[in-house]
């Protein structure tokens, strides 16, 4: 199934922001991502025909920014920020729990395909330290408890919405 | 004293447009078109002696005065990457005050003519986005924004636009590359973006935090703006706190005067939470030079200007604070690690320069590094300062350079090596895998 046929309002919504379709890019790169997961190859190829540029030019654009998969990633995507103002407040302890508690280290994805861990650079909330977004939503002022907690609501949810998913 | 911007801590809920119009909202905006014409608009955002507060401390009103008037369309590119280590400040604003923020680029909008204003938001700030969106189409609908804008016969669009993680996107013309649907290198400069911005066409790009100063310029006038802050700095400025406090987190306070980092890490920021005394300040995030916390550098009193004596700078106010336990070299290699990370990589000085950096950090932290590591440390430093499009290859160079000046025992007491300035047996061993590799 093409984006065109399954997010053909949005897509079109985001190519009236702008005089030049190709500043769309970005914005159809996260469709692409939020129907498939990941931006597949074929998804490259058809936001380079929509947009009427080259697809190593669409590939070039996932590569240079950090928010863009073109691999597949788990179901919740885990950023914790581990730079320096969170490092301070224990934010790479904190890191390294929620990576024993998943049996993954940081960037790796879990066998069952649910989790990847990312330490990542600042986002902005380092005044709520220790700090974690699951898919870019915030989740402030963790702990380790909060964080289990957490993990195993999101485990709950899959099981929930997949019950064929064996583990 | 009430808050300019942060006014959601005075009036709560100010993020409804209800509660915002009730409490002089779009005043300014009435205003400036109402009573004003555009260039007078630029004249009283000048008269108000507004700064930038992306960490440049440009005046606004003269940046505004960049853009040629007989070349259209025209765009307003506001800033809301905020990236910079430390810095939650904008982010604050969009989520509590975001109409002011609106109302804020609409006057800008106005000044220069512009026909669309395009946010561009980092994408870690996801939910802000959607927030922002709903708050476009409530200001749509009371007639701030879309065509004949309060009858004036202005017409100006506002679109939000998600980053994608990149911390260069924050740099004024990279921003504007990654808007056109590119990777975010920045450009060079001449042409500025006031005459060759975004399509080619005249842009003004503003800070978020800029922007939500000018309701308060244009509603109560340029002298009202000036009984807050010096007559260098006027009005007041969002601080960061962050790091070893109790209590981090934003604090609006005017330059200047009583406003000093004793005064924000001590009465505000009660302390440091371990009780240990106060070792390093990070004034610019990771972009500016650590200052020893010296009694000097504690009571003087904050503006653009003031820190430079001490070789730092002001930047964006993001105050990361560090206490005794803290290992500087330590922390130099945390925020190498960012640059090396951020690093566009059009640059041949800064991608290299941070990369060995990066590498001789690490080698630091391994307790392999030697006397001879430091000094490459600076010669490598050295070589990348002024030699790259963007300030970011410069910025890299200051946790190197300001944390061995100040605190060159730190890096002495994790210096191990055998003084060959060698590779050790097991780097050598990693390097060969990585050449393998490759």
């Amino acid at each position: 199934m093409a984006l065109l046929d399954t997010r053909k309002e949005d897509i079109e919504h985001h190519l009236s922001k702008y005089p030049d379709k190709r500043s769309a890019i970005m914005p159809l790169l996260y469709i692409a991502q939020e129907e498939y997961g990941y931006i597949t190859e074929e998804a490259m190829q058809e936001i380079a025909e929509l947009l009427d540029v080259d697809i190593t030019h669409v590939k070039g654009v996932v590569g240079f920014y950090g928010m863009y998969y073109d691999k597949p990633k788990g179901k919740y995507l885990l950023y914790i920020c581990t730079d320096l103002p969170c490092a301070l407040r224990g934010a790479e302890e904190f890191s390294q729990h929620v990576c024993e508690k998943l049996g993954i280290q940081p960037g790796e994805t879990t066998p069952d395909g649910i989790f990847t861990v990312e330490n990542v650079m600042c986002i902005g909330a380092c005044h709520r330290a220790p700090v974690m977004q699951v898919n870019f939503h915030f989740h402030e002022n963790m702990d380790e408890e909060k964080a289990d907690q957490l993990i195993e609501d999101l485990r709950r949810e899959v099981k929930a919405t997949e019950p064929y998913r064996s583990e | 004293m009430a808050h300019i911007l942060l006014r959601e801590l005075d009036i709560p809920n100010i993020k409804d447009i209800d509660v915002y119009l009730a409490h002089e909202g779009y005043q300014g905006l009435r205003k400036a078109i109402a009573e004003h014409t555009p260039d007078e608009v630029i004249d009283i955002v000048k008269a108000s002696g507004l700064r930038g507060r992306g960490g440049a401390g440009f005046p606004t009103g003269v940046k505004w005065g960049f853009v040629p008037k007989d070349v259209f369309p025209k765009y307003v590119a506001v800033n809301a990457d905020e990236s910079e280590p430390g810095t939650f400040k904008d982010r604050q604003l969009m989520e509590n005050n975001p109409h002011q923020v609106l109302e804020g680029a609409l006057i800008c909008a106005y000044a220069i003519q512009a026909e669309a204003v395009y946010i561009y938001i980092r994408g870690e700030y996801w939910d802000i986005a959607d927030w922002l969106d709903e708050a476009i189409e409530k200001a749509r609908a009371r007639g701030f924004i879309g065509e004949n804008i309060l009858g004036s016969g202005w017409s100006c669009e506002i679109y939000t636009h998600r980053g994608a993680g990149a911390y260069i996107c924050g740099e004024e013309t990279a921003l504007l590359e990654s808007l056109e649907g590119k990777r975010g290198h920045p450009r060079l400069r001449p042409p500025f973006p006031a005459s060759v911005g975004l399509y080619g066409k005249p842009t003004v790009i503003n800070n978020v935090e800029t922007l939500a100063n000018l309701p308060y310029i244009l509603d109560k006038g340029a002298e009202a703006y000036r009984q807050f802050g010096t007559e260098g700095s006027p009005g007041t400025k969002i601080f960061c706190l962050s790091g070893h406090v109790n209590n981090p987190g934003n604090y609006e306070l005017p330059f200047g005067g009583e406003t000093t980092l004793r005064k924000l890490i001590f009465e505000l920021g009660g302390g440091t939470r371990s009780g240990k005394p106060v070792k390093g300040i990070l004034p610019a995030g990771a972009s500016g030079a650590i200052l020893p916390a010296t009694d000097e550098v504690l009571d003087t009193p904050l503006d653009y200007e003031s820190l430079r004596p001490f070789g730092s700078s002001l930047g964006s106010a993001s105050l990361i604070i560090l206490d005794e336990s803290v290992n500087m070299a330590w922390a130099a290699n945390k925020m190498i690690h960012f640059f090396s990370h951020e690093s566009c990589g059009q640059c041949t000085p800064c991608r290299e320069g941070t990369y060995w950096l990066r590498r001789l950090y690490e080698r630091l932290e391994r307790g392999e590094a030697d006397l001879y590591d430091v000094e490459t440390m600076k010669n490598i430093a050295a070589q990348m300062l002024g030699k790259s499009i963007c300030a970011l290859g410069d910025f890299a160079t200051n946790p190197v350079l300001g944390t061995i000046q100040h605190f060159g025992e730190d890096y002495e007491a994790v210096l191990g090596g055998d003084g060959s300035g060698d590779a050790s047996p097991d780097e050598k061993e990693a390097a060969a895998t990585e050449a393998a590799a490759d």
